[in-house]
C-alpha cells in the first residue's frame, strides 16, 4: 500500500477544517444540484456535492483540493446520510482526494492505448522535472498521479492537469507544459500538435465542408 | 438512395466507403459551435414534435425495424431493450432513462465527441427515447474526467429548456420529460449498467445481481433503461431518414453506421463515422493514413476496447468491422475502439498493463475478481520480464478460466479475455522469454 494516501493527523484537521461552510455560491449551487433528483433521494447529490467541497477547498489552499473528514462530516449532515456512506463514496472514487495535493495535479494516462503512444516519455519528462509518483514536489506546486484511461485514446498520449487535458503529448510538449505552469504561464489546452480535436493529423477524411461553414447536409438526403 | 445501398435485393451488403450525406454526427470534430442554434442548423431539433406524434410503439418497431444495436459494447437490439419498459405504471411508479456517458474502456473516445461537438443531438434522442419508453426523466451519467465535456452538455441541456424542447410540453408535444447530468467522479465499473444505477443513487458503484432487471427495478427501484451515448443519439437521425435507410448500410445484423475509434500504432489515429462491416484495411487505409511502417509491420489488434481479446495481423487484415465478423475471430466489436499494436510492441506488456487497469478497477465485491484481477496481473508481469516458469502459462489460463463467468457484472470477463488471447495467440513468444530468462545470458529488459 505504498500508494495509499496519508492521510494528515485528525488533530489539525479538524482544528483547520471543523467549521467549514459553503460558500454563498456554492451553498446556492448544492440547492440547485439536490433539486435534479426526486425528492427524499437527495443522497444521489453526494458525488456532486464532494466534487464541490473538493474544489472549494482548492480555492482556500491554493491547490486542486482535497476531502478532510469534518468536510465529509457536514456533507453528510446536510444530505442527511450517515457519515460512513458519504466516506465510502469519497474513497471508493479516484477523483475525490483523501489528501492534500499539490497546486497542479498532474494526471498522466498510463493504460496501454497512451502506452503505445508513448506515455513512457511524458512520466520521463514529470521525472525530469522532479515529479514523484505519488508525491507532491517540496514547493508545492505539482502532484504526480499515474490514473487509467482517461478516454481520449485517440490523442494518446495524454495528461490531465486539474480541470484541463493536455493531448499528443512528447517529452518535449511535456516538458515545456510543465515550465509553463510552473512560471505561471497557461498552457495550450488539447493536442499540443497541429490538430483539430480528434480529426486526422493533417486535415479530416470525411466532413470535409465542416471545416469552413456549418454545412447542413440534408440537401443531399435523397 | 444510392444503388448501392439498396437493401435486401442487393446481392451485396454496402460496406462503406460512408458518404457524407450519410453520416449522423457531422460536428464530430467541433469545426463548428455546439450550440443549440448551430445544430438546429445542422438539422437537430427540426420538428421533433412530428417525431413524437409518430407515437411510442411506431418509434420502437421503427428502431427495431432500423437494426440498430447497442452501442455500448454488448450489442443488444436497442429498439428492443425499449420495449421491455412498461407501457403503464401499474402502481404510480414512474420510469427512468439513464445515458451511459460513463466512457472509460481504455480505447473508446467517442461518446466525449459527441458529447462535446454534437450534444444536441444526444439532448434529442433523450427526448424521443424516453418518449418511447414513456420515462419521466433521463440522466445523463458522465465520467467525472470529462470535465469541459460536461460542461458543455449541461449548458446544452439549459439550451434545451430555454427553447422549450425539454421540460415541461416538451416541443409542444404535451409530454414533460427532464433531462439531468449527473457527474461521475472515477470509476470504470460505473459503466456498468447496475452499478451506474447504485451511482446515481449516491452510493458505491457495485454491481447489482439480476434479476431484477433494471426494466423492472432499476433507478430508485423504478423501471429504468440504460442506453449508450451513441445509440440515444443516432435515435433522432433514425427516425427522420427512416428504418430502411439505417438498415441500408453493414451486413445482416450488423447495421448501421459506427462511429469507430483508431488509437495506437496508425499514422494517423483518429476518431470516424463509417459503415459498419467496413473492412479492417479499409478504415485504416483511407481514416487512419495507413498502419506506423507499413502493412507488413501489423503485429496486432484489440478491434473492441481492451476487454476483447486480440487478433494476430493476419487474421484482422481484411475482416469486416461488424459484430459477428470479429465474434468468427474468437474477439468482438465491443465499442469499435481499435487499437493497433506494431512490431516494436512489446505485446506482453501491452496486455499486462490490460490487467493493471483491471486490478485497478475491480469493485471489490465478488471474490474472484477482487483476488483473481491483482493475481493475474502479478502473474502477467512474471511472464514480462520472464522470471516464471514454462507451467505457469497454463495455470495462468486456467485461473482465466474460473473468474470468467463466476462474478456479478462482466468485469472479471473482461479482465480474463486479454489474457486468453494473449496466451491463445503468442504463447511463443511468452515462452522465449522464459526460456532467455532461464539460459546464463540476461535478457535484456524491454522498453521500460
Amino acid at each position: 500500500m505504498a500508494d495509499a494516501p496519508q492521510i494528515p493527523n485528525e488533530a489539525e484537521v479538524r482544528a483547520r477544517w471543523g467549521g467549514f461552510q459553503w460558500t454563498p455560491e456554492n451553498a446556492a449551487q448544492t440547492q440547485k444540484v439536490i433539486a435534479r433528483y426526486p425528492e427524499g433521494r437527495q443522497a444521489s447529490a453526494v458525488m456532486a456535492l464532494l466534487d464541490l467541497a473538493q474544489r472549494q477547498v482548492g480555492e482556500e489552499t491554493r491547490t486542486q483540493g482535497w476531502l478532510p473528514v469534518p468536510v465529509m462530516e457536514a456533507i453528510a449532515d446536510q444530505l442527511e446520510m450517515p457519515y460512513m456512506r458519504v466516506y465510502e463514496v469519497a474513497t471508493f472514487y479516484t477523483m475525490y482526494n483523501l489528501a492534500p495535493v499539490g497546486r497542479y495535479h498532474v494526471q498522466v494516462c498510463g493504460t496501454t492505448p497512451c502506452m503505445l503512444r508513448g506515455s513512457d516519455d511524458v512520466f520521463a519528462a514529470c521525472k525530469n522535472k522532479g515529479l514523484v509518483k505519488g508525491h507532491t514536489t517540496p514547493d508545492g506546486l505539482f502532484t504526480l498521479t499515474e490514473v487509467e484511461c482517461l478516454g481520449a485514446c485517440t490523442n494518446a498520449p495524454m495528461v490531465q492537469i486539474n480541470d484541463d487535458n493536455f493531448e499528443d503529448l512528447t517529452y518535449d510538449s511535456m516538458s515545456a507544459i510543465l515550465d509553463d505552469l510552473a512560471a505561471g504561464r497557461q498552457p495550450k489546452i488539447g493536442p499540443q500538435i497541429e490538430r483539430q480535436t480528434s480529426c486526422p493529423e493533417g486535415g479530416p477524411t470525411s466532413l470535409k465542408e465542416m471545416v469552413s461553414e456549418n454545412h447542413d447536409y440534408r440537401g443531399e438526403w435523397a | 438512395m444510392t444503388d448501392a445501398a439498396t437493401p435486401v435485393s442487393a446481392p451485396a451488403p454496402f460496406v462503406g466507403p460512408l458518404a457524407d450525406k450519410d453520416r449522423i454526427f457531422t460536428n464530430l470534430y467541433g469545426f463548428q459551435d455546439w450550440g443549440v442554434d448551430a445544430a438546429m442548423k445542422r438539422g437537430d431539433w427540426d420538428n421533433t414534435k412530428k417525431l413524437l406524434e409518430m407515437g411510442q410503439d411506431a418509434i420502437i418497431d421503427t428502431m427495431k425495424a432500423s437494426g440498430l444495436r447497442g452501442r455500448g459494447g454488448a450489442g443488444f437490439p436497442t429498439g428492443m431493450k425499449w420495449s421491455f419498459m412498461p407501457k403503464e405504471s401499474k402502481d404510480g411508479r414512474p420510469s427512468f432513462l439513464v445515458i451511459n456517458a460513463d466512457e472509460s474502456e481504455p480505447g473508446s473516445c467517442k461518446d466525449r465527441e459527441i458529447v462535446r461537438h454534437d450534444p444536441h443531438k444526444l439532448i434529442e434522442g433523450a427526448l424521443v427515447a424516453g418518449f418511447a419508453m414513456r420515462a419521466r426523466a433521463a440522466y445523463i451519467y458522465i465520467r467525472g474526467e470529462f470535465i469541459y465535456e460536461a460542461k458543455v452538455l449541461m449548458a446544452a441541456v439549459e439550451q434545451a429548456y430555454e427553447k422549450g424542447f425539454v421540460g415541461k410540453n416538451a416541443c409542444g408535444s404535451g409530454y414533460d420529460f427532464d433531462v439531468f447530468v449527473h457527474r461521475g467522479a472515477g470509476a470504470y465499473i460505473c459503466g456498468e449498467e447496475t452499478a451506474q444505477i447504485e451511482s446515481i443513487e449516491g452510493k458505491k458503484g457495485q454491481p447489482r445481481l439480476k434479476p431484477p432487471f433494471p426494466a423492472g427495478a432499476g433507478l430508485y427501484g423504478c423501471p429504468t433503461t440504460v442506453n449508450n451515448v451513441e445509440s440515444i443519439a443516432v435515435a433522432p437521425t433514425i427516425l427522420r431518414r427512416g428504418a430502411a435507410w439505417f438498415s441500408s448500410f453493414g451486413r445482416d445484423n450488423n447495421k448501421g453506421t459506427k462511429l469507430f475509434q483508431i488509437s495506437g500504432h496508425v499514422n494517423k489515429p483518429c476518431v470516424v463515422e463509417e459503415s459498419m462491416g467496413i473492412s479492417f484495411r479499409e478504415l485504416i487505409d483511407r481514416h487512419c493514413g495507413g498502419i506506423r511502417g507499413g502493412w507488413d509491420n501489423l503485429l496486432a489488434v484489440i478491434p473492441g476496447g481492451s476487454s476483447v481479446p486480440l487478433v494476430p495481423a493476419a487474421q484482422i487484415m481484411d475482416a469486416p468491422m461488424d459484430f459477428d465478423g470479429l465474434r468468427a475471430l474468437g474477439s468482438g466489436l465491443g465499442t469499435a475502439a481499435v487499437i493497433v499494436m506494431d512490431k516494436s510492441t512489446d505485446i506482453v506488456r501491452a496486455i499486462s498493463r490490460l490487467s493493471y487497469f483491471y486490478k485497478h478497477e475491480s469493485c471489490g465485491q465478488c471474490t474472484p475478481c477482487r483476488e483473481g484481477t491483482g493475481w493475474m496481473w502479478r502473474v502477467m508481469e512474471r511472464l514480462r520480464s520472464g522470471e516464471a516458469e514454462i507451467e505457469e502459462i497454463d495455470m495462468l489460463f486456467q485461473v482465466t478460466k474460473q473468474v470468467e463467468g463466476h462474478t456479478i457484472c462482466a468485469l472479471g470477463d473482461a479482465a480474463a479475455w486479454p489474457i486468453q488471447g494473449l496466451i491463445r495467440h503468442f504463447r511463443p513468444e511468452i515462452e522465449r522469454r522464459i526460456n532467455e530468462n532461464k539460459g546464463s545470458a540476461p535478457m535484456m529488459e524491454a522498453a521500460e
